[in-house]
């Protein structure tokens, strides 16, 4: 069995504001092997960065609360000091940003801007540290790597940036790269480019990788399992199979049904789900998917556990419609035949 | 680069010549501005101003008077029709007091803005940015010339513990040199240290925010090299351009109040003076002096903003 490397349970996050307690995250479980991907997928605002942000403790604030536990080979990130936190962040469990545009200070040369992750973790001369940055991006891709070196990020189009920043990320060799959204600003055929590569580098460094996405479709290449957020907590969980096959949560149907597909007759218009996600702040009662929901109970208003409610016992959902049910309804949903 | 210099170049001879002749208009139009009856005194009579109009060439048509003047500035023989002096001169013997007192204000406005950015950005909503905000909002709102003869008055006059104006040569007296110069310099610089603070602040609070100090957080650095190399850094570039036009125009005339007040002798003080004595010459030789630096110090600022920010780098 894999090395256990990130063991995620009951995590919430909450943050006071001047409008009220946002309840950011409301509580995440998960597990994370190494060697494997985890995608974690929702729709903005359902606390999938904010979760990623926690692992590594970037939303440390005096106006944040944590609960639950982060538990990185058995030492929990939310009760580690700031000090020891810092040998973790870029050394063991490193992150690559949504966009690669902004992700990088505009007046440091790339290069160092590598150099600079490797000497804040490893008592290496510049010159070494110059030496495995060259290195690194010539492993994610990046031609005249020697050269290449030298350019400031302006100098780098939108997707040799997110390499450039992968680069930065694998510097120190992390047991977890966590990737939010890391191809949201880039162009469809570079997209599929760097998820090719974060699948390819994971294997070479022997690496986890969390996979953040709006979007299943990007997932759906690399992830060994995908958890679906909604409003701050699962609504569903399994492997990728189990998901894209046997999807349980309407709210996933949703997802799918959002996905442009080729294989299928064209639709009229690209299905999309009606509604805003709830307020963190004011969340409704019972299922929080409820409002939006087009197979909404009367049961719902009580909130159902996440549990497994099909055949294979490691594909856990919140709903409380009977699976034979569900699976004649979601048919119709996916292919935009009923508003989900 | 030898396009930029000599794109500098033609800007800086059009903003003289624009300044210059913009100078000169005013001169003949504002009432009172007829230098002949100036110099010919209370008691002159027509045939005299006749003769002072001739023999200095004011019964000229204003173009030919313009040039005249222009060419007299340039070959540094430009006089005072007050008292005969030599303009250039003049300057010159003010260059040393006007350069101590504009380069030390200069020194302490930057380091205590920067000084007063950063804490405040760092503290930013707690008390002591509070403290710091208002305390900044006083000397923003502080007129010099106020200031300074409070200033002069309760530590030099009515308590001597500083010398009471006056300029001393730093070759002279080096002790004495920077003794007279201590209250002129923080009088000078409490305005621009505000300023300075407020402006650091709100570039570092953006900065903060920025995506790349969320990877440099992410990347493991210590807090402090966050703010220092990622927030700092970027948040520097804006204070460089204020820094550049600010010191060139102290430079060129913005120390006028704090020299007077302080009694210096500088070239801000002449200018004073001069403008007092509605005399011609040395307003327009000051002028020309203070557009000179404040075109020299952008071009400069230009320079120093490619270094700092690779994006505008010609490559």
């Amino acid at each position: 069995m894999a090395e256990r490397l990130l063991d995620v349970q009951g995590l919430k996050v909450r943050f006071a504001t001047e409008d009220g307690v946002v309840n950011a995250v409301d509580g995440v479980d998960f597990e994370l092997d190494r060697g494997r991907v985890l995608g974690i997928v929702g729709e903005s605002g359902c606390g999938k960065s904010v979760t990623a942000m926690t692992i590594l403790g970037l939303t440390r604030g005096t106006n944040a609360r944590f609960e639950g536990e982060v538990s990185y080979k058995g030492r929990d990130l939310l009760t580690m000091s700031e000090a020891a936190l810092r040998e973790v962040r870029g050394n063991e469990i490193a992150m690559i940003f949504q966009d690669p545009m902004s992700s990088l200070n505009p007046v440091y040369r790339v290069g160092d801007q590598i150099v600079e992750a490797i000497t804040t973790h490893e008592n290496v001369s510049k010159h070494v540290a110059k030496r495995r940055a060259i290195d690194l991006l010539r492993q994610v891709g990046i031609p005249r790597p020697e050269a290449r070196v030298e350019d400031f990020p302006h100098q780098f189009s939108g997707g040799m940036r997110q390499r450039a920043m992968i680069a930065m990320g694998l510097a120190n060799n992390p047991d977890i790269l966590i990737a939010d959204e890391p191809t949201t600003a880039l162009d469809v055929t570079i997209q599929a480019q760097i998820i090719e590569l974060i699948d390819k580098l994971k294997d070479d460094f022997n690496s986890a990788v969390i996979l953040i996405t709006h979007d299943l479709g990007v997932v759906a290449d690399i992830a060994d399992e995908i958890v679906v957020m909604y409003a701050g907590r699962v609504v569903e969980r399994a492997s990728k199979r189990e998901l894209f096959y046997d999807p349980q949560m309407p709210y996933t149907w949703g997802l799918l049904g959002s996905i442009p597909r080729l294989d299928r007759p064209k639709p009229e218009r690209l299905h999309s789900i009606t509604g805003a996600p709830p307020s963190l702040i004011n969340l409704p009662r019972g299922c929080k998917f409820r409002p939006r929901c087009p197979h909404a109970l009367e049961k719902c208003f009580e909130e159902p556990r996440l549990e497994a409610r099909v055949e294979d016992p490691k594909h856990l959902d919140r709903c409380w419609l009977v699976v034979d049910e569900k699976r004649s309804l979601r048919e119709k949903t996916i292919a935009g035949e009923v508003a989900a | 680069m030898l396009a930029f210099v000599v794109r500098r170049l033609i800007g800086a001879i059009a903003v003289l010549i624009a300044v210059s002749f913009i100078v000169f208009l005013i001169f003949i139009v504002v009432p009172g501005g007829d230098p002949a009856t100036r110099i010919a005194g209370k008691n002159a009579n027509d045939q005299l101003i006749a003769n002072i109009k001739h023999s200095w060439g004011f019964d000229q048509p204003f173009y030919t008077q313009y040039a005249k003047m222009m060419e007299k500035a340039f070959t540094g023989k430009l006089v005072s029709y007050t008292n005969q002096t030599n303009v250039n001169t003049q300057i010159k013997e003010g260059l040393a007091a006007t350069f101590s007192l504009s380069i030390g204000a200069a020194v302490i406005w930057m380091f205590f803005g920067i000084l007063v950015g950063v804490i405040s950005a760092v503290k930013a909503g707690r008390w002591s940015d509070r403290v710091i905000t208002i305390i900044a909002l006083i000397g923003i709102s502080m007129p010099v010339f106020w200031l300074g003869i409070l200033v002069r008055y309760f530590l030099a006059e009515k308590n001597t513990w500083f010398p009471d104006g006056e300029y001393v040569g730093l070759t002279s007296n080096p002790f004495q040199w920077f003794w007279h110069l201590l209250l002129p310099w923080l009088v000078l610089a409490v305005l621009f240290v505000g300023v300075y603070g407020r402006v650091l602040r709100g570039n570092m609070l953006d900065a903060i925010n920025e995506d790349y100090v969320r990877t440099a957080r992410a990347k493991g650095l210590d807090p402090r090299r966050v703010l220092l190399k990622h927030v700092l850094r970027n948040s520097l570039i804006p204070i460089v351009t204020l820094f550049g036009l600010d010191f060139a125009a102290v430079l060129g005339g913005g120390a006028i109040l704090t020299e007077t007040v302080f009694d210096l002798h500088g070239v801000g003080q002449y200018a004073a003076q001069s403008i007092g004595n509605f005399d011609l010459p040395p307003i327009m030789g000051v002028t020309l002096f203070g557009a000179f630096f404040i075109v020299l110090f952008s071009a400069i600022v230009d320079f120093v903003y490619a270094f700092l920010d690779p994006r505008i780098r010609p490559t």
